[in-house]
């Protein structure tokens, strides 16, 4: 990049490059439709899949944007499913305010904890957000009076959306309802990781050292985030229970959150699309694997995860930006 | 009144010894290198499987089976070291923790594979089974070997760290690595043998603890976050640290379910947090 | 007589029996060009880490512009404007040398928590941050990763970023370290050409920049101050040949 002293550069035209959609970015959404008209027997695993890449984007903005790796993100997940499974048991089953309700308690937790956990980096932190998500699960597991232990919320109900639309076994509505709710939300972290905070939380993840040196407000900045993430998690969790009519303790489990974080990392961290590109990816195969007993399953994850971190320590994202000298939207 | 106390507090400071046994050996690794080894918890269920196959299968003695499962899993641990390990020194916390967490499912599976999913049987030697009577309190003569066991191997570890050369290099690599390089110490080799100590260790604790808690395919992530707890409560690189919190966190775990079978395991995560928050780098941790 | 801009009182740090900053007491005038100099080990990077708040002192207190900051956060110091660079570059390797700039900019305006307005449409901050790499030399390579950036090029992006928060007293911790005698040049036109209105007390090895820079210079060593003096007292001075050997450079 050269430059004479009589050329101005427009110092904003790479940033403005990064704001517009790519073509790429377009053709992928429209993608998602195809599901109704070529796979309408898949629609209940693509709302699955549409749930998965919404709290894995959720992970991705606390891990791969402000660097905060956390063994424990179903804590929010839970949250979000169980208060829109005790809701619906209790009479009120309206999706839209239950979605509302969910996000809100799972933001609620969010933001108690994130005061635990801004102070702390490393394997304090790691550990931190590990003891929260396996402190809730205990105590779900311990108060089976209201969670239903092992077994699950029994009778949950929800009503048809917007008083039309069932939520039936073909998955149509499922899968309309969670894909324009993950596009939604979406549309909101985009905004987020292209705006100043974004760029704050950029900052944290390339060097937390620095950022109270240039006087950031580290920790408000990373409360903020987790506050954010933990809602965007509750809404997922909402939504499976939405779609599927059930709840237990799997959502609060360590294996969720163990998911999740192989589903960003395949995908790739800090790339926006990582979650929901590495979710599909982990989703079908596990679709397609789902005759084979859960012990071999998680060999296999485990030889993915090493092979990732050996080799492909960006993902499959990553991977490709390598491959693909043209990527014009050189993402962060 | 007195008796149940007592008894309850000796399992729990038994549980505690065999804890610390499992978690020291990362305590005092993660001291010295950094390197988040989540797969710690596979070398403790290594040494278990290891004792239980030559017991079961081979008709070894109990006793001799324990040097068995140290050797075994002080040899895998070191394989991982050569292979994968160090390459990832420099790595950031999350490859760390994704590559060992790789390897723990990796384990598990593997282990569920060969060995079918049921827990493992095992039969200790009569002389080690049953009780012995003290000023009217009933001790199982288990627990009391566990104890006698992991006292010697913390004594042998202050030993060796105080008066060995060897030693001597440890503490200095866990200190300041930098400064410990810069005075021509071999930081590299004396991790490696730390290591593998460690993981052998852990092994060992893995055999003693089939009798105790027994031992099944989900023992290494299970076991994994005990042993995290502990490094992290007790401080990193601190052995002193790892046995005031392994005592810490077996004793709170046995009396908590013991008394309030309600809270679980929910006390310990709690013990955890709350420590953290008051000292982040633990009790005896440096930072 | 007006009030130093940046003062300090027996300030003392000890980590168990290693003494590493003992009575220190500085009274740095408003645009003073202060050197900081020293033997390995004599605390200078130390007293930076306390007077930004990076560590915490053991006693003493530290004023600026008058009020005492002993008890602020380091990141609330910089609001105030005492600010540091780092003599190991601390930069953000992923960030483009314009991004990394205009998060400096966009954390002193106060709107980094705006989660909901784009960045491009701070037009004002951007051109402000490009600006700063112009002065810095850096405008030409401004969208290049800052790990892509030549050694000499971070070290003045280390500036640029101190910059950016309109420091009134800027701390910079050796600035020309690794840097290359025939590159100093655009570091020192860098320093050199800085504000009257910032007070710039500077760390360094290299005496050639000490003496063509410094009004004042401030001589430590083990943990306290020997002595501080105009440049030509200090040069005179037998104490600082014996603890320098001959002010020999760092390598």
């Amino acid at each position: 990049m050269t430059m004479t002293s009589a050329t101005v550069v427009e110092p904003r035209a790479l940033l403005l490059a990064q704001n517009r959609w790519h073509p790429v970015e377009i053709a992928f959404w429209l993608a998602t439709l195809l599901p109704f008209y070529f796979f309408p027997s898949y629609l209940s695993l693509a709302s699955q899949i549409a749930i998965a890449a919404l709290f894995a984007l959720s992970l991705d903005l606390i891990l791969g944007y402000a660097g905060i790796v956390s063994l424990g993100h179903a804590a929010y997940f839970g949250m979000g499913a169980y208060t829109v499974g005790l809701i619906s048991k209790l009479g009120w089953g309206e999706p839209l305010s239950l979605l509302v309700v969910g996000a809100l308690s799972a933001g609620l937790l969010g933001y108690v904890t994130s005061f635990i956990i801004a102070p702390f980096r490393h394997l304090t932190l790691i550990m931190i957000t590990l003891g929260i998500g396996l402190l809730l699960l205990e105590a779900a597991n311990s108060a089976s009076w209201l969670t239903g232990g092992a077994d699950g919320l029994q009778g949950v109900r929800i009503w048809p959306l917007l008083n039309t639309f069932e939520f039936d076994l073909w998955g149509y509505t499922a899968y309309s309802y969670s894909l324009i709710v993950l596009f939604v939300v979406f549309l909101v972290a985009r905004r987020l990781i292209h705006s100043p905070f974004g760029l704050a939380l950029r900052g944290i993840r390339e060097n937390a050292v620095r950022m109270p040196a240039i006087g950031a407000p580290s920790r408000t900045h990373i409360r903020k985030i987790y506050t954010i993430s933990a809602i965007m998690a509750g809404i997922a969790g909402a939504l499976i229970v939405e779609t599927t009519e059930t709840v237990s303790l799997e959502a609060l489990s360590f294996e969720r959150s163990a998911d999740v974080l192989v589903m960003l990392i395949v995908g790739g961290a800090g790339r926006l699309y990582g979650g929901i590109v590495g979710s599909i990816i982990y989703m079908v195969a596990r679709d397609q694997f789902s005759g084979v007993n859960p012990q071999y399953w998680y060999f296999w994850i485990g030889l993915l995860l090493v092979a990732i971190v050996m080799f492909l320590p960006n993902g499959v994202l990553g991977g490709l930006q390598r491959l693909t000298a043209g990527w014009k939207s050189r993402k962060p | 009144m007195i008796g149940p106390f007592v008894a309850v507090m000796f399992d729990g400071f038994a549980y505690g010894m065999l804890l610390f046994l499992m978690s020291v050996g990362l305590s005092v690794t993660l001291g010295m290198m950094n390197f988040v080894n989540l797969a710690h918890g596979s070398f403790a269920m290594i040494g278990g499987y290891v004792t239980v196959t030559l017991m079961n299968h081979l008709g070894w003695p109990f006793l001799a089976t324990l040097p068995a499962a140290f050797l075994v899993a002080a040899v895998f641990s070191v394989a991982f070291e050569r292979t994968l390990f160090r390459r990832l020194y420099q790595a950031t916390d999350l490859d760390q923790v994704l590559l060992t967490i790789g390897l723990v499912f990796m384990s598990i599976a593997a282990v569920a594979y060969i060995y079918g999913t049921e827990l493992q049987p095992i039969h200790v030697p009569d002389y080690l089974r049953g009780f012995v009577t003290l000023w009217g309190v009933n001790f199982a003569v288990y627990r009391l070997f566990l104890v006698a066991v992991a006292l010697a191997v913390s004594a042998l570890l202050v030993v060796g760290l105080e008066y060995t050369r060897f030693g001597a290099q440890v503490r200095a690599a866990v200190d300041n690595q930098r400064m410990a390089r810069g005075l021509g110490i071999d930081v590299d080799r004396s991790f490696a043998y730390t290591f593998a100590l460690g993981s052998g260790l852990a092994g060992l604790g893995g055999a003693l603890a089939v009798e105790i808690v027994g031992l099944d395919h989900s023992f290494a992530l299970v076991y994994l976050v005990y042993v995290l707890i502990i490094v992290s409560v007790g401080g990193l690189g601190s052995i002193a640290g790892s046995l005031l919190a392994a005592i810490v966190i077996g004793i709170s775990d046995t009396a908590g379910k013991y008394y309030f079978p309600y809270l679980g395991a929910f006390l310990i995560y709690l013990v955890m947090i709350i420590v953290l928050m008051w000292r982040p780098a633990g009790l005896f941790g440096r930072r | 007589m007006t009030a130093p801009v940046l003062a300090t009182e027996g300030l003392d740090k000890s980590f168990g029996s290693l003494v590493v900053a003992s009575g220190i007491a500085l009274a740095v005038p408003q645009g003073a060009r202060y050197a900081l100099i020293g033997p390995n080990g004599a605390g200078k990077t130390t007293l930076i880490n306390l007077l930004t708040g990076m560590l915490a002192p053991d006693a003493g207190t530290i004023r600026l512009g008058g009020q005492d900051i002993t008890g602020l956060q380091p990141h609330e110091r910089v609001k105030r404007g005492l600010v540091r660079t780092f003599q190991i570059n601390t930069l953000f390797p992923h960030l483009s040398a314009l991004e990394a700039v205009t998060l400096a900019v966009c954390e002193r305006r106060g709107f980094s928590g705006t989660w909901w307005r784009a960045l491009t449409a701070y037009r004002q901050d951007i051109d402000e941050a490009y600006d700063i790499l112009v002065k810095m030399m850096l405008g030409a390579d401004c969208h290049r990763q800052t790990r892509e950036l030549a050694y000499g090029q971070q070290r003045l992006l280390e500036i640029a970023l101190a910059l950016a928060t309109r420091p009134k007293v800027l701390l910079l911790d050796e600035p020309a370290a690794g840097v290359p005698r025939e590159e100093s040049a655009e570091l020192f036109t860098a320093i050199n050409n800085l504000s009257q209105d910032i007070t710039v007390l500077f760390i360094e090895h290299d005496m050639e920049l000490v003496f063509r820079l410094a009004s004042r210079i401030i001589v430590m060593v083990g943990g306290s101050i020997l002595l501080e003096g105009t440049p030509e007292e200090i040069a005179a001075d037998p104490r600082v040949r014996e603890v320098y050997l001959g002010g020999a450079r760092h390598g």
